[in-house]
């Protein structure tokens, strides 16, 4: 199994990850770090919009590996994750080979060939170390999850005519869950677990500042401490820290100088989303921020 | 640090002397918690100390933790249990060895200028310094405390110290000499500072008695019971969602299989291959099965007034999580409260208005149940089904009237399943005025649940599962 550089410390993950433009706290890097040095596969939990996918994304970038992505839902199956037969094409082969015996053309028929690789299986087959997201790993029925087993604790992948394929380069493998079922145990016990949850003030901000470097300090943290009150309400849908960044990135064109109450309104369609929630938000937070100065 | 060699090896054994064992009883301790933690998590966590550099208590931590806590809650127990574990483990190691450090720690405690302190430790608490809290917390102690002179009660002593040093989230009281300006104080971090305060407190009492408290497991309360409706809806929630995915599944697969099914072209043209590509056997698309519909029928009595909050929090959750869903509330009559949860989301609000709008109590504020059946039957009837199914949140006591339990047959024919949830222990059920028994027999399933962990219990039942030991 060719091995990839892993990284030798957990500062030196951090920094990996912060080049990438992702600021890691302490356990996500050092989540990272282990997920490298073990080669054990990372499950990532957590409210939507903490920047789990996005944590495997930065991964991809920081250790110079290609990101394969498998986004699940309701009904996915083998067929669109591991693999299928073509069999268009095996039908060209059956028929154009009419001269040959059945011997020849059974045997090619089943060969590497006639397999469509779907992500998982791409995942192994790659001759390069890649990052393997699996996204939202808790919309598929639990078989689906069984099927995984064999890929997370052994890297590899048995298709009955063809054998086992066995991965030639350890990948990173991370799989993201928002929590709307349990998860079966027999997943987990296969994969170091990481929680992730909104950042503390201070790191938001600096993730703030680190995409919008041009928005001015005093502002960012007004916007922070406006995210988090909003975030304390109890929203159908709190606001995400990509909405955070969009909203920083809106000011900034908007040439806000300040989130008076007439800002607030005008742009908070960025960070709440359902109808309840905008009267919700606009009623406890509107009104405490100051109403916009009228001179001038 | 070879990485040539399994990380499975014996390696675990050249760690300091005895750690091997420390963590086998920390994950002991774990598991009779209820924190599953197999063995395959132990060698993980053995190989993953091996990777971090063991003089940051952080780094050891976190290792451990996302080898061992693989959800939210076991995370929560970890960390309570970390704490106590590994504090108790140095303290007994202490006494053992006769270590003290009585004479010298709270050297210095009387030159200390209170303000001067007070100022150290707020700037400690801001830069959420740990190791300073610590040492500050010590020398607090060793001023207010003043050696022996607390409560003897370590909450207390905490809460009273934190007073005398005039700690408090949020903003902070300004100087009046216009002096710099104080920053505000976050309540998780003030909350780490009174950590250490205690963990110190605790620490005296052990080297003064010279023994440790006993372990206690940490009280059933702590763990998941959702008293309080905000704390803990998202528990009530997630067991929900579970239970969605069960209901949704079950029953009624097989009905009307045959007809109006879809001819699926790709994989009828897969199992062509077997046939030299003659499409001998015709494979059809999965059907969907239908959504259930489901009824829900909780008692807000004030018999049950205790457990309403959790039962109204799993009402909050179902509506979250079902379309199809009519849910009642009961006392003396019976309303139907679906408007009300369908279009408010706060769930103060909605307790708020159920108890103005609902109009279910008429005079005296009693359950009952017999009228209850009699008007649920006449009001939904017709709508009742196999396809439906409907579950009873109530403790099944009728206050010594007629329990009318051959309407609730009825109200069980016509329903395809029927479920109880009754807020109090079994042991209780059937003891003064509850009836339970003459309505047990018509559920398709009787359950006790005051906790999340009941709910869980209760889904996995419906599903097929085996009840999960208590």
């Amino acid at each position: 199994m060719a091995e990839a550089q892993a990284p030798a410390s957990v500062a030196e993950t951090k920094q990996a990850l912060a080049a990438a433009s992702y600021l890691a706290d302490e356990s996500a890097a050092l989540v990272s770090f282990l997920a490298q040095r073990l080669g054990k596969p990372v499950l990532v939990e957590g409210p939507a919009g903490v920047g789990k996918t996005e944590l495997a994304k930065a991964l991809s970038r920081a250790s110079g590996r290609e990101l394969i992505r498998l986004q699940c839902y309701e009904g996915l199956d083998e067929a669109k994750a591991l693999y299928e037969w073509n069999y268009r094409k095996q039908l060209l082969r059956i028929q154009a080979g009419g001269e040959s015996g059945w011997e020849d053309v059974h045997g090619d028929i089943f060969s590497e060939e006639f397999l469509l690789e779907r992500p998982l299986m791409q995942a192994i087959a790659s001759p390069e170390p890649v990052v393997l997201l699996i996204d939202e790993i808790d919309k598929t029925d639990q078989e689906f999850e069984a099927m995984l087993l064999e890929l997370l604790s052994d890297f590899q992948i048995t298709i009955p005519e063809l054998g086992k394929v066995s991965a030639t380069s350890m990948p990173i493998v991370v799989l993201t869950s928002n929590n709307s079922r349990e998860l079966t145990e027999a997943l987990k016990r296969r994969c170091l677990y990481l929680w992730l949850d909104y950042p503390e003030m201070e790191r938001e901000m600096e993730i703030v500042r680190l995409h919008t470097p041009d928005l001015p300090e005093a502002l960012a943290r007004r916007l922070v401490e406006v995210v988090r009150m909003v975030r304390a309400l109890d929203l159908k849908k709190p606001p995400s820290i990509a909405e955070t960044i969009d909203w920083a990135r809106t000011l900034l064109l908007m040439g806000a100088e300040d989130i008076d109450r007439e800002t607030f309104e005008q742009s908070m369609s960025i960070i709440v989303k359902h109808r309840t929630d905008i009267d919700l938000v606009a009623e406890r937070v509107g009104m405490k921020l100051a109403a916009p100065t009228q001179a001038g | 640090m070879s990485p040539a060699a399994s990380p499975y090896g014996p390696r675990a054994e050249t760690g300091p002397p005895g750690l091997a064992a420390k963590l086998l009883g920390f994950c002991e301790e774990l598991r009779s918690e209820g924190v599953a933690v197999g063995t395959s998590e132990i060698l993980d966590a053995f190989a993953a100390l091996d990777q971090v550099s063991w003089e940051s208590r952080e780094g050891f931590r976190e290792a451990l933790a996302t080898t061992i806590a693989k959800s939210q809650e076991d995370r929560r127990l970890f960390e309570l249990l970390f704490e106590r574990w590994f504090f108790r483990a140095a303290e007994a190691e202490a006494i053992e060895r006769e270590i003290g450090e009585t004479e010298q720690r709270h050297e210095g405690a009387e030159r200390l200028d209170i303000d001067e302190l007070r100022e150290q430790i707020r700037q400690a608490i801001v830069d959420g310094d740990e190791g300073q809290m610590r040492d500050l917390a010590r020398l607090a102690i060793a001023a207010f405390g003043r050696q022996g002179e607390g409560s003897g009660v370590v909450g207390v002593d905490v809460q009273r110290i934190r007073r005398t040093l005039e700690l408090s989230a949020g903003a902070q009281p300004q100087p009046a000499d216009g002096a710099a300006e104080l920053p505000p104080i976050d309540r998780d971090q003030l909350n780490r500072f009174e950590r250490h305060l205690r963990r110190e407190l605790e620490r005296d009492l052990i080297e003064r008695t010279e023994t440790l408290p006993p372990s206690r497991p940490l009280a059933e309360l702590d763990r998941a019971l959702p008293t309080s409706p905000t704390q803990d809806l998202a528990a009530v929630h997630r067991a929900v969602s579970q239970m969605k995915r069960r209901l949704a599944t079950l029953g009624h697969e097989q009905r009307g299989r045959r007809k109006a099914q879809t001819v699926d072209v790709r994989r009828t043209m897969r199992a062509s291959l077997e046939t030299g590509g003659v499409p001998m056997h015709l494979r059809y698309r999965p059907k969907r099965p239908r959504r259930p519909e489901i009824y829900v029928l909780c008692d807000v009595s004030t018999s049950v007034t205790s457990a309403s909050v959790f039962f109204l929090s799993v009402l909050h959750a179902l509506h979250d999580s079902f379309r199809k869903l009519r849910s009642f509330v009961f006392i003396e009559r019976i309303s139907e409260v679906t408007e009300i949860f369908e279009h408010e989301r706060d769930f103060r609000e909605i307790a708020r208005r159920i108890s103005s709008e609902g109009g279910v109590a008429d005079v005296s504020g009693y359950t009952d149940y017999g009228r209850v059946w009699l008007e649920f039957l006449t009001e939904i009837s017709d709508d009742l089904d196999p396809r439906s199914t409907v579950i009873v949140l109530g403790d099944a006591r009728t206050n010594g009237r007629e329990p009318h339990a051959e309407v609730f047959a009825q109200v069980a024919e016509r329903a395809g399943r029927l479920f109880w949830l009754n807020p109090e222990p079994r042991l209780y059920w059937n003891y003064g005025d509850s009836v339970m028994a003459a309505y047990e027999r018509h559920c398709d399933g009787a359950f006790e649940c005051w906790t999340t962990r009941h709910l869980e219990n209760f889904v996995n039942v419906v599903a097929g599962g085996v009840p999960a030991a208590d």
